[in-house]
């Protein structure tokens, strides 16, 4: 494909792998934040050919790993519900709840559950179902929500009226600062997600290199926009610098994409939200703003969250933190694999835990 | 993904804005509504969950692409003078 | 659709609408001396050599896609089966549930499609079964094919015969069924050349029993639900032994590595309908690779990689930019990603 084959090419991954490796100079800690880095570097081979003495971490940039367990159990409440169809995205659809079930068994039970590639795809299931009501789990960072915003405004402005979303979405810089706050975690630099990059802008991240000194560079997701980022993060951290570099140039703009941020702050506002792992947040999620209450599926079906306990035994906390690494969970490989998880880290396709099971360590 | 085709304009809310794009034969219809700058039929799209996020031209690509051969090449040559393989 | 046009329950009760469906459409496309005998079971001749025995049942939907249909599928899917131990099939049985309503015509378009595929495959249908279930029990149309083969005395072909050292050959593109499939799927759609690789691989078989020495063909596995990734875990496991492959020596349509893209999916987890993985002496390796070449099913074949002594069960793959991975095996269906 086209602007994709030129950055997975190994004549140019070569020399970029040998230059990462002449620019690490010190032993570094890097958190990839975004999931979707995760599977990259295993997915690529990039985890067996780094250099000795960088180290990633991961963080909290999988947003079906840090949808907290009451936010599911909502979830399969309103699945239960006679006139309810639910659609969402293919990885919650294993995520289990409190109690160990998930959308699957609830499907297997009865439960209208459609698995769509787009949100518009619920439109579509609103049209070929008029008597039952399309919940779309609106789940994700920046790069997705522009989308669910812009499937609200069309359900509007074509009086569809048997649809409606439940927001567990959330934003990006937020947790980032969270974890930064806590004084056991040592990280020399941010691995800044790409396409959320490309929704919220590399100036974005400007307030961390402020206050955290941290060094900062937004990167791609082929081999060679890893690489090409690991090596800046490398120089940086080499020299002692810290400031925000863009090595996405060709999807990210320092002020991101002011189309979408203006979509998602016409039908969301930030409200404090609860993380998996990493307990409520404030202004870190987005929920449906009073003038589209309509497409608001927790005022609609008046859903109420109950907090949940967490799975015990369950390290996904620490796993998103970047504090240990899955291996390190006494559930890895046991009771949690993916056939059979125990928290959504292993579920995910983007999922730490996922990840290190499906490519090793 | 390259742009082929476009339906609807910036400003038409009623009956979607789309894109069509191919990528080696295979083409899918790509929602425009929240994409930053409108697309011209030969740029290239970053599309997310059947959204478009990003347009780019085709120099844009290549400019980034440029920077990294460069790059690559400056490395290789590094590489050569220092008499390592 | 017409009501008058559809399968009703007395399709199913074995009465004269039964009859009349067998014989106005099953033995119109399938027909041959067994068959349309209809006695209660198919007696076959005596054939010297091992018997080859396999079952596979067919609930694909949708039912026709690009590239073939739940009928191709039944007759190519266990006639490969077979051929995957090296038998040369003999004949097959066909049993079909049909649900309440479905379209005539549909059901003769699969008729034709099995009576066509088996007459290419020259493997006939020898006996068959009808039953309807009530609108909503059962989703169109259910198939299931069994099969019986001969494996010559001199032929031994499993996963246990395979030694370090083998290696390991890929009939042609991969990813091709599984995409299509998926893309045909309510609520995705693509449009452009993707088509399901659906086809019998008996006779490419038979060509390198011929043509190559005994004891040097080891192994044969179609990849089918899981992928290439999943049946190379169950050989190596089955071996105990190491396989590694080579990412950019794998053959990928374009076509299939762009859909793939862009719905997040993995074409080595995704169902091959026509292809098969061959592990083979490595001094036939060369002849091997010549003789799959010259068919039209395996004219795209190409060496993946090899068997080798290492962590058994392990499948390594060496990725385009030389780093490495490990392949696991599926755990479940393919799920598109949002990410």
């Amino acid at each position: 494909m086209k602007y994709l084959d030129e950055f997975r090419d190994q004549t140019l991954a070569a020399p970029l792998l040998d230059e990462l490796r002449r620019s690490v100079t010190r032993p570094f800690r890097i958190m990839e934040v975004c999931g979707t880095h995760t599977m990259a570097i295993f997915r690529n081979g990039l985890r067996s050919l780094l250099p000795e003495g960088l180290e990633l971490i991961s963080g909290p940039g999988c947003p079906v790993c840090v949808t907290s367990a009451s936010h599911i159990d909502a979830i399969l409440s309103m699945a239960e519900q006679p006139k309810v169809r639910i659609a969402l995205f293919g990885d919650l659809f294993r995520v289990p709840g409190s109690n160990g079930l998930s959308l699957a068994h609830a499907s297997s039970q009865g439960a209208k559950v459609d698995i769509v590639y787009s949100p518009m795809d619920s439109l579509e299931l609103a049209k070929r179902h008029p008597d039952e009501l399309i919940i779309f789990l609106g789940v994700g960072f920046e790069t997705t929500t522009p989308g669910i915003a812009a499937t609200i405004m069309a359900a509007q402005n074509n009086n569809v009226d048997n649809f409606a979303v439940f927001s567990t979405h959330k934003v990006m810089p937020p947790p980032l600062m969270a974890l930064l706050n806590d004084p056991e975690l040592q990280i020399d630099g941010l691995l800044c997600p790409g396409h959320v990059s490309t929704i919220i802008g590399a100036g974005a991240y400007q307030p961390l290199v402020e206050e955290y000194g941290l060094a900062c560079v937004v990167g791609g997701f082929e081999p060679a926009d890893i690489l090409q980022a690991l090596i800046m993060l490398a120089r940086q951290v080499g020299q002692g610098e810290a400031r925000v570099e863009n090595a996405y140039t060709r999807a990210v703009r320092w002020e991101g994409n002011a189309r979408a941020q203006q979509m998602v702050s016409k039908i969301f506002e930030p409200v404090d939200t609860e993380w998996r792992g990493l307990g409520t947040i404030p202004l870190s999620g987005l929920a449906i703003r009073d003038s589209y209450a309509q497409f608001d599926a927790e005022k609609r079906l008046d859903i109420k969250l109950i907090p949940a306990e967490e799975p015990r035994g369950c390290r996904c906390g620490e796993i998103l933190k970047g504090k240990q690494r899955p291996p390190q969970c006494p559930l890895f490989g046991t009771r949690c694999t993916p056939g059979n998880p125990v928290g959504p880290c292993m579920v995910s396709s983007e999922g730490t835990c996922a990840a290190f099971y499906k490519y090793g360590g | 993904m390259r742009v082929v085709e476009i339906q609807g304009s910036p400003d038409d809310f009623l009956s979607g804005q789309i894109a069509v794009v191919d990528a080696d034969g295979i083409r899918k219809e790509t929602r425009l509504d929240v994409v930053d700058r409108w697309p011209d039929i030969g740029d290239y799209l970053i599309i997310h969950a059947g959204f478009a996020i990003h347009t780019l031209e085709a120099k844009e690509a290549e400019i980034n692409l440029r920077l990294m051969r460069e790059l690559a090449e400056n490395v290789a040559a590094l590489e050569n003078a220092d008499g390592r393989s | 659709m017409n009501p008058k046009n559809s399968i009703l329950l007395d399709h199913g009760s074995g009465g004269i609408a039964s009859q009349e469906l067998i014989s106005g459409l099953f033995l119109k496309h399938l027909d041959n001396k067994i068959l349309s005998s209809l006695e209660d079971s198919a007696v076959l001749e005596n054939h010297p050599g091992k018997l080859a025995f396999s079952t596979d049942s067919y609930v694909v939907d949708p039912i026709f896609f690009p590239g073939g249909d739940i009928g191709t599928l039944a007759v190519h899917g266990t006639i490969n089966d077979l051929a995957m131990r090296g038998a040369r099939p003999l004949c097959l049985s066909l049993g079909l549930i049909l649900e309440e309503g479905l379209d005539l015509d549909d059901l003769e378009r699969v008729i034709i499609s099995i009576g066509k595929a088996c007459k290419e495959a020259e493997v006939p249908i020898v006996t068959g079964d009808t039953k309807v279930v009530p609108r909503g029990k059962g989703d169109k149309i259910f198939i299931n094919t069994s099969g019986i083969g001969i494996v010559a005395e001199e032929v031994n072909i499993s996963s246990t015969m395979a030694r370090a050292g083998d290696v390991i050959i890929l009939s042609g593109s991969m990813g091709d069924h599984g995409i299509t499939i998926m893309t045909r799927r309510a609520g995705i759609s693509l449009d452009g050349n993707l088509a399901s690789d659906s086809a019998s691989l008996h006779k490419l078989v038979a060509l390198l029993l011929d043509g190559l020495p005994a004891d040097s063909l080891h192994t044969l596995r179609d990849p089918t639900r899981g992928g290439v990734a999943t049946s190379l875990n169950e050989i190596a496991a089955a071996a105990h032994l190491m396989a590694e492959i080579h990412e950019t020596d794998i053959p990928v349509h374009k076509e299939v590595r762009a859909a793939c893209e862009i719905m997040g999916l993995d074409p080595l987890y995704l169902a091959n309908e026509g292809k098969c993985l061959v592990l083979v002496a490595p001094e036939q390796a060369d002849e091997t690779l010549k003789l799959m070449q010259s068919t039209s099913v395996g004219k795209e074949s190409a060496v993946i990689g090899s068997l080798k002594k290492g962590t058994p069960g392990q499948v390594v793959l060496r990725t385009a930019i030389g780093g490495s991975r490990i392949l696991t095996p599926l755990h479940g269906e393919p799920l598109p990603r949002i990410c």
